[in-house]
């Protein structure tokens, strides 16, 4: 009597696990659907609009094709790709304007961002950190230099852009210094407004990259730091042996993330121009922005796309080779080598 | 003692390093406020005496400026209403959304839970541009262009955030509790409202206000769907003033105009600059 009533309930409690797990799919229904139609159809329609000749004509009023052209797009772009660098590099006359340009473009721009930005968020948290110097007023200090990441970009490219108009505060300081004829347009300069863009990138993101490296390294056990002290390490030993090897997951989580939003970079490039043929600051949202939304030419830009796409997972697996834990691979490989010996014997 | 000793000897090295890493602390700072407080003074002031010199203290033309700026562009608080509107309803719609997936994933057993997971995981790498030539013209084929359902819409889908609910319910949310809640007879719908939303306030806080930065900020997908001046939103208007001929450039008129888009931001960030530093700090240690 008992057994059976147990077994029933058994069974009654099986069925219960299997109707909530039913709820599963209710919960995470509303997520996939709007990825569904918002997200993962306009990729893959993108890739399938990359192998089109797809544009709009008549000022937007009737398109020409889709006509299936296979990887033309692909080599027509790679091509304008290859010319524009070898303009580029071989300092060639004529302004290259496609899409090496804009790769160009990206990259010159995220690196000289990028480059000070980590080497200045790791010297501040190894000061906001170091426990011999307590800096007082570390609270604050964290909110200023956070905040301009939380204003408008556009705000910001538009504020320094009329700083840097011809007549605006920051150029008037610069003819003051004498740094410039006062009638000389910086902002037509082409190094100098690539590098203004990338300073006001590193400007604003400099103190998210060092809040979250100083959240890595308080997240390192202290007894690590303890026991090293015990040892006699100096700090700069300590920083070098024990900080920054630790650090090195969140490391690569802040290059991987800011190369992705690095090669992203639209906005305040986009308000850095004066007029839309102005090709010296162009990314590659830019360039796509450009032909597909634009003019368009929707096949184009979805070639460009794909290959902004591309890049950015070659990207980002290259860092992640570089990255990678040599030791902990070391030992991996050993341990197999190890546990193949001990299967032989 | 001879802790103490070692300690004194190196006392004026400390000092100076000290004054040293003040000195650079206060100067980065500086640099953070200079170009908002030049923006802040300059919109007090008429445009030629911004054209004649840098000023750092404030003037009395900010009454002229707003009411030449107002004037100029009628829709500024149309465009600001419509940014509001837009980033309030997908930031509701993104932290309810992201926190029912990261709950169904958490409390429930289901075939394909970890393939569900893995995906989110994967995509949440994918950079949203890659995608815009078939947003695009997707909306267009809908007839979606100029309305904001392309704008909010997507926000239901978001795998970063539902990443952090999920890390968070980890240790934030025992399923005993859920367990609980059945017992007493809760339905599973009504116990994650009224049981475990509840919990995962602090969490949904933080999301919440990224959530509704980042669309207050964005410019790309706006720019891409709306074209009609009445349903810009404010970065849109932004690039609108700066576009301006410089010409006839009211400069005055265009840095009070800055600073109008500039002062509800500064508004939210001084109240919750804590909750945001800390939201910061934890996105970072993901591992």
């Amino acid at each position: 009597m008992s057994n059976s009533n147990s077994k029933s309930e058994i069974q009654r409690r099986k069925k219960k696990t299997i109707e909530y797990g039913r709820f599963g799919y209710f919960f995470i229904a509303p997520f996939f659907i709007v990825y569904l139609i918002f997200s993962l159809w306009p990729l893959l329609y993108t890739l399938g609009l990359s192998f089109y000749e797809y544009y709009a004509s008549n000022g937007g009023a009737s398109y020409v094709g889709p006509n299936f052209i296979g990887l033309k797009n692909y080599m027509s772009e790679i091509k304008l790709f290859i010319t524009d660098f070898s303009k580029i590099l071989g300092n060639i006359a004529g302004s290259p304007q496609s899409i090496g340009n804009a790769f160009y473009n990206t990259f010159y721009i995220w690196f000289f961002n990028f480059v000070p930005q980590i080497l200045l968020s790791l010297l501040l948290a190894s000061w906001f950190t170091d426990i011999r110097i307590k800096l007082k007023g570390q609270g604050g200090f964290k909110v200023m230099m956070y905040m301009p990441n939380i204003i408008t970009a556009a705000t910001i490219a538009a504020l320094f852009y009329s700083l840097f108009a011809v007549g605006g505060p920051g150029d008037q300081f610069l003819v003051g210094l004498g740094l410039k004829e006062k009638t000389f347009d910086l902002l037509n300069d082409t190094g100098f407004r690539r590098l203004l863009i990338a300073f006001i990138q590193f400007w604003m993101w400099y103190g998210n990259t060092m809040i979250i490296l100083i959240a890595g390294v308080l997240g390192i056990s202290p007894s690590l730091f303890e026991a090293a002290m015990v040892d006699g390490a100096t700090s700069k030993q300590i920083y070098r042996n024990v900080t920054l090897p630790l650090l090195k997951p969140i490391l690569l989580y802040t290059l991987v993330t800011s190369a992705i939003g690095g090669m992203q970079m639209f906005d305040i490039p986009k308000l850095m121009i004066k007029k839309a043929a102005d090709y010296k600051t162009e990314t590659i949202s830019m360039y796509i922005f450009k032909h597909g939304i634009s003019t368009r030419n929707l096949g184009k830009g979805a070639t460009a796309s794909v290959l902004l796409f591309v890049v950015t997972l070659i990207l980002s697996l290259i860092l992640f080779y570089i990255m990678r834990d040599k030791d902990e691979i070391k030992e991996r490989k050993e341990n197999k080598k190890y546990m193949k010996k001990i299967g032989k014997e | 003692m001879n802790n103490k000793k070692r300690e004194n000897k190196f006392q004026p090295l400390l000092i100076s390093q000290r004054t040293i890493r003040y000195i650079v602390c206060i100067f980065l700072c500086i640099l953070s406020i200079l170009p908002f407080w030049i923006m802040l003074v300059n919109s007090t002031r008429t445009s030629v005496a911004i054209q004649q010199g840098i000023s750092l203290i404030p003037s009395d033309h900010l009454i002229n400026n707003l009411t030449n700026f107002l004037s100029e562009y009628k829709n500024v608080w149309l465009n600001m209403g419509n940014s509001a509107f837009i980033s309030i309803i997908s930031t509701g719609l993104c932290v309810y959304a992201s926190s029912m997936v990261a709950y169904g994933l958490t409390v429930y057993k289901f075939k394909g839970r970890n393939f569900a997971w893995s995906f989110i995981l994967a995509v949440m790498m994918v950079p949203a541009q890659v995608s815009a030539i078939g947003f695009f013209r997707f909306m267009q084929q809908l007839g979606l262009l100029n309305t904001y359902i392309p704008l909010i819409l997507p926000a239901i889908a978001a795998p970063s955030v539902v990443f952090f609910m999920k890390q968070f319910m980890k240790n934030g949310l025992p399923l005993e509790i859920v367990d609980a809640a059945r017992i007493d007879g809760s339905g599973e719908i009504n116990t994650f409202n009224r049981i475990a939303l509840p919990l995962l306030k602090p969490a949904i806080a933080t999301q919440a206000i990224f959530a509704f930065i980042a669309s207050w900020n964005n410019y790309f997908t706006p720019a891409m769907i709306i074209s009609e001046e009445k349903r810009y939103t404010l970065p849109m208007l932004i690039a609108k003033i700066k576009d301006v001929d410089p010409s006839n450039f009211d400069l005055g008129r265009t840095y009070v105009g800055l600073t109008l888009t500039v002062i509800p931001i500064f508004i939210v960030y001084f109240a919750l600059s804590k909750y945001i530093i800390a939201g910061v700090a934890l996105g970072g240690v993901k591992e």
